[in-house]
């Protein structure tokens, strides 16, 4: 009787000191092992080292301390929803899972446990209605944005024509491939050129009918919508096959350091789009680096500082960070609630000033999020790889997407799904 | 003749090719199985594995640095030396060698005597074991094999067979890194057959896979001819591995190449080197020729569904596959 009573002590100080110590819990579902490590380890080393940075700099966020609970998901479905059902009791204030498919399972059950879930350009792209999808948030751009934002780059190539042109998708076959058919279906049919949907099975390691296919039929430009091994194949089999790289554009998940690497001098010139600047000088990466990195407290060995997926991962901690503030502003406490941080989100308004005040000046676009647009502004810029240099490089400013379309694709999808759902929309 | 017959003719030499790298990771499975009656789970990730040693070794990585670092608070990642390729690829061996010799020791020895399923249920868990070894040894990072294998189009081919189809026709693509490929999968079988017919270890292996207890009772030593078996298992996983790391990289998803091999093996039978190679063939060329004449009608990605139902139709008129043997048992 006396052992239980001091170990239910023990725990139950354990517990008390724990809670104290670490107010605002954010999980960070990572994938560090596994076939797409490659990706998921920059990326949550990225955004670990934020959090990291604002408890070193800034004591946390508006004086309270940041706890992230790290949780290895190997990028595998169930296994996310294991680390979802794992964290959320230890009062997980976001989610941010970095898997479409983790997402597609998440949409509900955040929506029950009302904990607000992040996607940033990826998920489910129709979440962008915050009205039929209050708890699910996907700024600054997603999918269909992308979509666009790309095919708006080739028209300013193509002195605004894209009549008689041919461009093929080459994308992975699974629901996070097919996203932006449709928006390139409508795309196509409104200016003109030929659409060919080129699909390759997972995991992607094997292209060579692909890319025969695409010998053979000569389209002028290929968009990728590619994640993990199938990059990397892809990028070498285009060299193979001698496809131009300028003409060659890879999504935002097509478009890190080690997608272009394997084929060395080849990749030279492959083109990708970004939601987020890469610019290793910004004051934000010193800081981490001798705050948190030479303090002993950085996530990984330091080797991804500044790295895309790095970059990426720290800004979506930011925008993650921002939204508590915001959420500790409205409701005037420090230690703020799941809720409450949805509140801070739905309210965020990013601007230029914000981001130099944060060491990052134009990291990303400005953009507000409203009940409406939980999408953010949809902007993308587009890099281009020197493999001489071994650096991306931005071709261009952030370029808009084509808003009227894009507003109706995610209007018509996110009705359907509320019909379907029973779901009356609007704010909360 | 019209541009679409050669690009057939195209499509059936690539199919060839892709056959091939199919057959290097099948012919892993085969000699385990044939020797011992294991189902090695294991294979893909030996390849991963033996790939990963490979370029570590030659890049003069320090193994579990991030264990050690993370450890003793130290910042050491390299040697600061780099390995030759030849000397690396013999240290890799070596290595493969020693993993062959520890599963015996510490794994399969204790299970002597187990049903295959209990078998097959340790080389998953090996296969795990070696996936967690292997990242915390060289880490997850893709690392690029600099082992200066070619890549590309073959262009003189391209050059010499152009115009055959009228203007349409650009000539055939043949990638180099194939052809070195299927020269190197025609050493490796012609090196195992000869081992396996000329050498007395060899034919102690096939004596052990016709009957291990006669074996044993002539003195042959199933130890030896199982660390030995699964040394050579360990070094066609290397030629495996770097085969397919030289077109990706060498990266964590190399072990799903196994997926690839499976329905070879189902096709070409377990026991068979030659049924490996000629079930890759078949597949490599069907898979890619109902893609070339059916994917477009179906939205395509048809290649693993291909493989996967031709395989089933094999289980379903021939399980023992093309050149397995057939298991009759006696009552």
């Amino acid at each position: 009787m006396k052992m239980k009573t001091l170990t239910t002590l023990a725990l139950t100080s354990a517990l008390v000191a724990g809670s104290a110590a670490a107010d605002l819990v954010i999980p960070d579902l990572s994938y560090r092992t596994g076939p797409y490590a490659a990706g998921g380890t920059p990326f949550s080393d990225g955004y670990q080292d934020y959090f990291n940075l604002l408890n070193a700099r800034d004591g946390g966020i508006g004086g309270e301390t940041v706890r992230v609970v790290e949780c290895e998901t190997g990028y595998n479905t169930e296994r996310g929803v294991e680390c979802y059902e794992s964290t959320k009791g230890e009062g997980a204030l976001i989610y941010q899972p970095l898997s479409t498919g983790i997402t597609y399972q998440l949409i509900p059950k955040t929506t029950a446990d009302e904990i607000p879930l992040h996607t940033m350009g990826y998920g489910r792209t129709s979440a962008a209605a915050g009205e039929v999808f209050p708890w699910v948030f996907n700024y600054p751009a997603n999918y269909w944005d992308a979509a666009s934002v790309m095919v708006n780059y080739l028209l300013e190539q193509n002195d605004g024509s894209l009549e008689g042109k041919n461009i093929a998708l080459l994308f992975h076959n699974s629901a996070y491939g097919k996203e932006p058919i449709r928006t390139l279906e409508e795309l196509a049919e409104e200016h003109g050129f030929t659409f060919t949907q080129i699909a390759v099975d997972h995991p992607g390691q094997e292209q060579k009918s692909q890319w025969l296919q695409i010998r053979r039929e000569r389209p002028d430009y290929v968009l990728m919508w590619g994640w993990g091994v199938m990059n990397q194949v892809a990028i070498q089999e285009a060299a193979n096959v001698g496809f131009p790289m300028e003409n060659f554009i890879g999504n935002w998940w097509a478009g890190a350091e080690h997608d272009v690497t394997p084929a060395g001098a080849a990749s030279d010139g492959y083109l990708s789009l970004n939601m987020n600047r890469i610019d290793t000088s910004l004051p934000v990466f010193g800081q981490i680096d001798s705050m948190v990195h030479e303090a002993g407290n950085a996530a990984g060995d330091g080797s991804n500082i500044g790295s895309v997926l790095y970059t990426r991962g720290m800004y979506a901690a930011m925008l993650a960070a921002e939204a508590i503030a915001k959420a500790q502003e409205i409701h005037g406490v420090a230690d703020v609630t799941p809720a409450m941080v949805r509140d801070g989100m739905e309210a965020l308004e990013i601007t230029n000033a914000r981001m130099e005040e944060l060491g990052m000046a134009q990291i990303g676009p400005e953009f507000s999020v409203s009940c409406e647009n939980h999408g953010g502004s949809g902007l993308g810029i587009v890099q281009q790889w020197n493999a001489a240099d071994a650096e991306w490089v931005a071709l261009t400013d952030y370029i808009s997407p084509q808003d009227a379309l894009i507003d109706g694709l995610i209007a018509e999808d996110s009705t359907a799904f509320a019909a379907e759902n029973n779901i009356t929309p609007g704010c909360l | 003749m019209p541009a679409d017959f050669y690009y057939g003719i195209e499509v059936v030499l690539n199919g060839l090719m892709a056959g091939v790298m199919y057959a290097l990771v099948a012919l892993g499975f085969v000699l385990i199985f044939k020797a011992s009656g294991i189902f090695n789970f294991a294979q893909g990730v030996m390849a991963l594995f033996a790939a990963l040693t490979l370029v570590g070794i030659m890049e003069g990585q320090v193994p579990f640095a991030h264990l050690i670092n993370a450890t003793f608070g130290t910042e050491i990642h390299h040697f600061g030396w780099h390995v030759p390729a030849l000397l690396a690829i013999l240290l890799t061996v070596g290595v493969m060698v020693i993993f062959a010799w520890a599963v015996q020791r510490f794994l399969f020895r204790h299970l002597v005597g187990q049903e295959p399923i209990i078998l097959f249920m340790a080389t998953i868990g090996l296969a795990y074991f070696l996936e967690g070894v292997g990242d915390l040894m060289w880490g997850s990072n893709i690392k690029t094999l600099a082992l200066g294998l070619p890549q590309g189009g073959a262009r003189w081919i391209e050059d010499a067979t152009a115009g055959l189809g009228g203007d349409d026709f650009y000539g055939f693509f043949i990638d180099k890194l194939d052809l070195v490929a299927t020269l190197v999968a025609i050493v490796l079988v012609a090196g195992l057959i000869a081992f396996s017919q000329y050498t007395k270890h060899g034919r102690a292996m096939r004596a052990v896979a016709d009957d291990h207890q006669a074996a044993l009772s002539v003195g042959i030593s199933l130890n030896f001819i199982w660390i030995l078996v699964w040394s050579l298992a360990g070094f066609v996983a290397l030629v495996a591995g770097v085969m397919w790391g030289a077109k990706s990289g060498v990266q964590f998803s190399l072990s799903l190449i196994a997926l690839k091999a499976l329905p070879v093996l189902m096709l070409g039978g377990f026991t068979s080197i030659p049924g490996a190679i000629v079930g890759g063939l078949i597949i490599g060329v069907g898979e890619k020729l109902f893609e070339f004449l059916v994917g477009p009608m179906v939205g395509g990605a048809t290649e693993n569904w291909f493989a996967y139902v031709l395989a089933l139709l094999f289980l379903v008129f021939r399980p023992q596959g093309l050149f397995g043997e057939k298991i009759i048992e006696r009552v």
